[in-house]
């Protein structure tokens, strides 16, 4: 179960990680639906092109950029976060979104937990796969713990200061 | 100053309900301390091994009476009457109870404060100026940008989770009290040459470990730009800066391995995707941020002397005041005032419930109803009356607010050592009082004059000990004992730099004499009215290192130090460095 779109939904998706005696050039990837890690997709993407449905994942100390030309490969992309505070898939996420386009599925993976999915809403992400040791249904709760932000990010274009009328000090004498 | 309309008091209104929900979650277990931990630092809360430490955010550190009397009810109500101000403008309570913290927080709401992001690995409370507005020598008022910059940074959801903490401050005077060098971002507000208004931006201060005067990163930024230009500056630091070491993960430690040029490459490299976007700031949002920080209403009053020389000639310690805590207003007819919180005997920077009263009585009466904290953990009332000041100076005096001592020897600046501290290597507050003892004489504190004296526990730098003129530093040693480490020459401001290390280190009881020598070399050395800065400036460590170790320094001395009373609180311990 993920949520996506605001809501919980079951996945077929199956995310592949390498293992000890794996590498990207050497590890077979399963068929069906499989997200892969970046580093695969680089070393195997000639075998990878031929497949319907395809999905990817990029660490947070990997580059953005190196899927800027290839977005419309994939059903979905992920980002994995290694820890909840390691806060670089935020700004990985902006890239994808903000400035290259993508708008496809962009899914949070890995220590995803209630207390960031706002903010990772925010940057772009619209698919979440929680820690699976925690309750789905409050994780989604996360998502409306705001009714109203200041700055401009993905999901809105402006700042609140050019989206409403916000009226400055009354002169009051 | 600036009100909260519907939106900024919902915002604040939700992060109440949802800090509840994650104390509730926490105490019914369902969150580990280890999730809790970041949630409760983004909200100042620390732990302590007896209780809880909270820190409550000050915006550039500027209040009203209404919310110093609030501190006051949370002082009384939630911790033990008292509550301590720090160099960061802000307010910290030093024994609360988790489940009291959501009610603290609705309580806050109440007055339009919070403790957002006072902690963390996030964008801190932007500092300020303390006498922005009033002061003589301003040539922008920086408030206006800082509260932007507050709502910009409040909640900012690619900026919450950076490798650590990051510090923006503002200034917009000729004199920087801001102490902008030393901070992870610092702006100065200033006008070019055609009078149009813009940023000196500086990137990579800091104090602690590594202490670094920051860099300037852009000689002239227009102001619409402030905010694309730091959300620049952040995205390239919340990506390359380090994560795997705490001691190198600030932004300085990125800007010294890129080096200031490459730096600045990739970060106007990043700004260009962003320039004239929809980050730029209106001049309608700052017409309307701006028009809650017009100044008060003034009296037309002449501006005769209110007896106030008379006065002055027939009391020696209000004129002392008058020299060292009143500064001048740029309408001569009124006068900044600072309230010393550095009597001797008490630890620097804390207020209790009744003082803080006291003062929101003053400042209701005296000063438009609004004051500031200083980053010196003072407090000022920026809008006195000339002709109100003997009045005011009576009821300071009689509620332990008037020493005269602003700027001189016994303002010191201290963090709160190893009471406190789960990171100190030795006291800090107990020696802060014991030099202030020693040094005691007013006279003895007015003739050396300015001097700024700061101590740290660790090489943490809480206290700022590295830009401290004389700065003292709790170091480690093998046997455990408590040694402190003299540096001189550190200084903030327009010519900010970082202090030497005069030599090996001291003892607990040494130090008063070690200070007492360096102040002789300073007496013999001084050209005129020089001030120790100057001076140290002037001829460098090496006179005053050779003094301080020409002959043994015998440790207790005449001064009874082993006999000096603990603080009175028994064993919290908490880490401000985070
Ligand atoms: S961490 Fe900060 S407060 Fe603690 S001892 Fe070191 S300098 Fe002082």
């Amino acid at each position: 179960m993920i949520i996506k779109n605001k809501t919980i939904v079951d996945d077929d998706w199956t995310i592949l990680r390498l293992a000890q005696n794996e590498t990207a050039k050497n590890v077979m990837v399963p068929a069906g639906k499989i997200i892969v890690p970046l580093k695969v997709w680089l070393e195997q993407r000639e075998q990878l092109l031929d497949r319907n449905e395809l999905g990817v994942w990029i660490a947070s100390d990997e580059r953005p950029e190196m899927l800027k030309d290839d977005l419309d490969k994939f059903t979905v992309i992920a980002v994995d976060f290694p820890k909840f505070s390691d806060g670089r898939g935020y700004s990985i996420a902006y890239y994808l979104r903000a400035r290259f386009g993508y708008t496809g599925e962009l899914r949070a993976i890995g220590d995803v937990l209630r207390d960031q999915m706002f903010y990772l809403q925010r940057v772009g992400f619209d698919a979440f796969a929680p820690r699976p040791d925690r309750n789905i249904q409050d994780a989604l709760k996360g998502l409306t713990d705001f009714s109203e932000v200041y700055q401009a990010s993905v999901d809105k274009k402006m700042p609140l200061f050019r989206r409403v009328q916000r009226n400055g000090n009354a002169v009051d004498n | 100053m600036y009100r909260y309309d519907q939106y900024d008091q919902q915002i604040v209104n939700e992060r109440v309900a949802q800090y509840r929900d994650q104390v509730r979650r926490r105490l019914s277990n369902e969150l580990a301390e280890e999730e809790f931990r970041p949630l409760r630092l983004q909200n100042g809360l620390y732990m302590q091994i007896h209780a809880y430490m909270l820190r409550i955010a000050v915006p550039y550190g500027l209040l009203s009476t209404t919310q110093l009397r609030m501190f006051a009810h949370i002082a009384r109500k939630y911790d033990r009457d008292y509550g301590h101000f720090t160099t960061r403008q802000n307010i910290q309570f030093n024994w609360i109870k988790l489940e009291d913290t959501p009610d603290i927080l609705a309580d806050l709401a109440s007055v339009e404060m919070h403790a957002i992001q006072t902690s963390g690995n996030c964008i801190r409370n932007i500092t300020s100026d303390e006498f922005a507005g009033v002061a003589a020598d301003e040539v922008v008022d920086p408030r206006p940008y800082a509260e932007i910059l507050r709502q910009w940074s409040t909640f900012h959801p690619e900026f919450a989770y950076l490798p650590r903490k990051f510090k923006i401050a503002v200034s917009g005077a000729e004199e920087d009290r801001a102490a902008i060098a030393v901070h992870d971002i610092g702006l100065s507000v200033r006008k070019n040459t055609q009078g149009e208004v813009g940023f000196r931006v500086f990137v990579g201060g800091g104090l602690g470990r590594t202490p670094i005067i920051g860099k300037v990163i852009c000689e002239f930024l227009p102001w619409q730009h402030v905010m694309t230009y730091i959300e620049a500056i952040l995205r390239v630091y919340n990506q390359y800066g380090r994560r795997d070491n705490i001691y190198k993960a600030r932004i300085k430690i990125l800007v010294k391995a890129l080096g200031i040029e490459e730096f600045k490459r990739q970060v106007e490299n990043e700004w260009a995707a962003l320039k004239d976007g929809a980050g730029t700031l209106t001049s309608e949002e700052l017409n309307r941020v701006s028009s809650y920080f017009t100044a008060p209403a003034y009296e037309n009053i002449a501006d005769t002397d209110s007896g106030l020389t008379s006065f002055k000639s027939e009391n020696k310690a209000f004129a002392s005041w008058m020299q060292r805590n009143v500064k001048p207003h740029r309408i001569p007819s009124y006068a900044i005032v600072v309230l010393s919180l550095k009597k001797t005997g008490r630890a620097p920077g804390d207020a209790s419930a009744e003082q803080m009263d006291a003062v929101a009585d003053l400042a209701d009466r005296f000063s438009f109803g609004e004051l500031r904290i200083t980053h010196k953990q003072n407090l000022v009332l920026t809008d006195v009356k000339q002709s109100d000041l003997i009045t005011l100076w009576k009821i300071a005096a009689a509620n332990n607010l008037a020493s005269p001592n602003i700027g001189l020897l016994s303002d010191i600046i201290s963090c709160p050592g190893a009471e406190f501290c789960t990171l100190a290597n030795a006291r800090s507050i107990p020696l802060a009082k014991v030099i202030a003892e020693r040094f005691d004489s007013l006279d003895f504190q007015h003739d050396i004059g300015e001097i700024e004296l700061n101590i740290s526990g660790c090489m943490n730098a809480c206290g700022h000990n590295s830009v401290g003129h004389i700065g003292i530093t709790g170091v480690e040693k093998k046997d455990h004992e408590e040694w402190y480490q003299v540096s001189l020459g550190g200084s903030k401001g327009n010519e900010s730099s970082i202090g030497k290390i005069i030599g090996p280190s001291f003892s607990f009881d040494q130090v008063p004499e070690v200070i007492e020598r360096i102040l002789q070399v300073y007496c013999r050395e001084r050209i005129e009215a020089e001030r120790f800065i100057d001076t140290v400036r002037r001829v460098g460590i090496k006179p005053f290192k050779e003094s301080v170790y020409a002959t043994e320094i015998t440790d207790g001395q005449e001064d009874d130090v082993l006999a000096f009373k603990p603080a009175q609180y028994s064993e919290p311990l908490y880490s401000p460095r985070f």
